[in-house]
């Protein structure tokens, strides 16, 4: 491929690069108690979270940021952030045409015309803009089935219980430095609760997307399936365009009771940053779930945003005959750094688990595997199955993989593959030999090398996937 | 040219790999419907010559010029000289994973359609196409969703060569020691596809280092190569010669004309 095609494909700008304004409820910067009273205090919450959240505070001004991930980056000011940002709104919405117009404009530029998600493709759609939930659809027929789907401020003035049994069950409030900082802090984020033998009849989404100057998010969600319930859930996000890096430090908690199946699905593109690596979103997510017996668990990934993704959606095996999964696609290009992977936790026994990792480093994108698998000492017969690929792009890339492997049980089978390809000059030039462009070549060979990925995820969001990998990668490779 | 429409016509061609020059000086003339063998010893340029002609990176043409169909082939990008009709079966197919081969193919196949402004094909027209072609290589139906060449036998890869070849009908064909480690059958299958194209709009160049395969497949003309030149050219006998007497002494004639 030509390196003049390889630049003018590395130039186009990131497409979501937008800012909307709208008014803000923003406020001050800087991370205190008052703060944290602040945001309790806005949100009108019962005086249990506001204790949640003070002693996450205080126990997390006891903690260090980590520093153990393969990702470089300027120290964070965590006094600068500002904690707390509302969309203003006049009046409760009772319907998507009350909805502010110029929100509903920049849903439109980013395709995700929350009307016509409803009516064509069947998903309810809880669009959270910034902090705050602004719409919710299909409210009404989930509630049929007695499916909660809210954001999660609602949820804890509907539905207290439910979220004070479950809240921090998962990511205790003392997990790492980041899910602790969420704890304190966070402002909003998703509510999902399918009760005992229902299956959710429709895929559940939230888009997410972060807009104002200077806000950190710090969202919250968390998902319960009852005994035998089944839900599907997607998370997808774009950002606008920024100079100065975003901390984002989500907590997602899942829990499936027995015999219940969750599968959250995600696509990230967030902004990366510039092609020198200025701006772009610093993403450090802690994703968990905990599967009681028989229960399934499958977190399907595709990251393709963000200057720093630190992210390991992981599962605890704790029941009999638990099943978790990990599928991942995560890209790097330019300056991008990732350090993503997995836990699976095998504590009940004849649990299983599954790891698929594929990741593509293009420019000078660094990218890090890092899983652990851990068979306890009662996991008789646990079997894991770990599959770890990483595809070069050029030759100022890297891949890294560390995967940690500790078993306590000797019944237990545990198989790891691992490779690490370049895409060849000899495969770009097999497709071009037959009539294939470059730039085509290109995706083609990654989206088959993600094939496994990808067929993980639901329909829509795997065409999506596809699209958003060829736009992320078209000419890469010199 | 005497309204012979000449299709491939290579001039004095130098060429080579990383500063090492391997044509030194070579000159072809090939027209339509005829099968040209390219023979001759290892590293006498015959692979060379097909990579240039497909334009392979890393090969560099030092002098020389090379007009398929009256164009300058060297100008083109390898994908352009593909959808102009030159396809380069190779000697070592790689393997692309997780790509559908008949998706593959598909895109090849439209991308050569749109280049003469022609309707692409849908999935179910190709399929048709396809199908056809598939008896004739022997190829069972399993075989094309499978990842292009991946955990293909050598001989699948070089089945699956043919296959393409038989799909995307190219004006000229380069088959780039197509035979080398293949069955009986499997040559036998290769020589069915080259055959195909035996005809007025097409031309082949078959490029080996034994002439088993020319027992299937006749060649109009054989061409000897030595050191990156033509050194002794001929019709089908030629190649019979060469088998029973080897390469030497057409090395040694060469040399003594030097």
């Amino acid at each position: 491929m030509s390196n003049e095609t390889i630049e003018q494909i590395a130039e186009q700008e990131y497409k979501y690069g937008f800012v909307t304004d709208i008014e803000s409820d923003v406020a001050p910067p800087g991370l205190s108690e008052g703060t944290i009273r602040l945001i309790s205090a806005k949100k009108e919450e019962p005086e249990w979270l506001l204790e949640f959240r003070l002693r996450s505070f205080r126990h997390w001004l006891t903690m260090k940021e980590p520093e153990w991930a393969n990702i470089r980056y300027e120290p964070i000011d965590y006094q600068a952030i500002s904690y707390y940002s509302a969309p203003k709104q006049k009046k409760q919405l009772n319907s998507l045409d009350e909805v502010d117009p110029e929100l509903r404009a920049t849903f439109d530029k980013l395709g995700i015309s929350l009307d016509e998600q409803k009516r064509l493709s069947g998903v309810a759609v809880d669009a959270v803009f910034d902090s705050v939930s602004v719409a919710t659809t299909f409210r009404g027929e989930l509630a049929k089935l007695g499916i909660i789907f809210c954001s999660f401020s609602e949820a804890v003035k509907e539905h207290p219980d439910l979220v004070r049994k479950y809240l921090g069950s998962v990511v205790p409030y003392t997990d790492n430095f980041f899910a602790t900082l969420n704890s304190a802090v966070f402002t909003d984020g998703s509510f999902c609760f399918i009760p005992k033998g229902v299956r959710c009849p429709m895929e559940l989404s939230t888009y997410f997307r972060i807009n104002s100057a200077g806000t950190g998010q710090f969202e919250r969600t968390l998902i319960v399936a009852e005994e035998g319930a089944t839900v599907s859930y997607l998370e997808g996000c774009t950002a606008p365009m920024r100079d100065e890096n975003q901390l984002h430090a989500a907590v997602v908690e899942l829990v499936a009771l027995d015999g219940a199946s969750i599968k959250y699905s995600t696509v990230q593109n967030w902004y990366p940053g510039d092609k020198e690596g200025k701006g772009g979103i610093f993403n450090f997510v802690t994703k968990r779930g905990k599967a009681f017996k028989g229960s399934k668990i499958s977190w399907t990934q595709v990251e393709t945003g963000s200057a720093i993704t630190w992210k390991y959606p992981s599962c605890i095996l704790q029941g009999d005959d638990s099943i978790g999964e990990f599928y991942s696609v995560a890209l790097t290009n330019n300056r991008q750094q990732a350090d993503t992977g997995t836990k699976m936790i095998h504590i009940g026994k004849n649990t299983r688990s599954t790891i698929v990792s594929k990741g593509i480093s293009a420019g000078h994108g660094q990218q890090t595997y890092r899983g652990e698998v851990k068979i306890m000492k009662n996991a008789e017969n646990a079997r894991n199955y770990s599959q770890c690929d990483s595809l070069l792009l050029g030759d100022k890339c890297g891949a890294h993989t560390f995967p940690y492997i500790e078993v306590r049980n000797s019944s237990a089978t545990m198989e790891h593959e691992a490779s690490t390809s370049k895409i060849g000059e000899d495969q770009l030039f097999y497709c071009q030999q037959r009539g294939i462009s470059a730039e085509d070549a290109v995706s083609m060979i990654v989206n088959g090398f993600c094939r496994e990925v990808f067929r993980e995820l639901p329909m829509e969001f795997a065409v999506e996937a596809q699209k958003l990998l060829g736009v992320s990668l078209e000419g890469s490779v010199g | 040219m005497q309204g012979l429409k000449r299709m491939l016509e290579i001039k004095n061609l130098f060429a080579g790999i990383e500063g090492k020059e391997i044509l030194k000086g070579l000159t072809l003339r090939v027209n339509p419907g005829e099968v040209h063998a390219i023979m001759g010893p290892n590293g006498s340029g015959k692979s060379t010559l097909a990579n240039v002609l497909a334009g392979r990176p890393r090969y560099e043409v030092t002098s020389g010029e090379v007009r398929f169909e009256g164009k300058d082939l060297l100008e083109l990008p390898p994908e352009e000289r593909a959808r102009e009709g030159v396809f380069l079966a190779m000697q070592y197919p790689v393997e692309i994973p997780g790509v559908n081969n008949i998706y593959f193919l598909k895109s090849a196949y439209n991308a050569m359609r749109k280049h003469r402004g022609e309707e692409e094909l849908d999935a179910i027209e190709f399929l048709q196409l396809v199908r056809e072609k598939m008896k004739l290589v022997e190829l069972d139906e399993a075989f094309m969703n499978r990842g292009v060449n991946e955990g293909f036998s050598g001989g699948e890869k070089k089945r699956n060569e043919i296959f393409q070849m038989a799909v995307l009908d190219p004006k000229l064909a380069i088959l780039d020691e197509t035979d080398s480690g293949l069955d009986i059958d499997a040559l036998r299958i290769v020589a069915t596809g080259v055959n195909m194209l035996r005809n007025e709009r097409h031309a082949v160049l078959v490029i080996t280092h034994y002439q088993r395969l020319l027992r299937y497949l006749v060649p109009d003309y054989v061409h000897v190569l030595s050191e990156g030149r033509i050194v002794k050219s001929g019709g089908k006998e030629l190649a019979e010669e060469l088998e029973q007497k080897g390469y030497d002494w057409i090395e040694e004639e060469a040399a003594a004309a030097r």
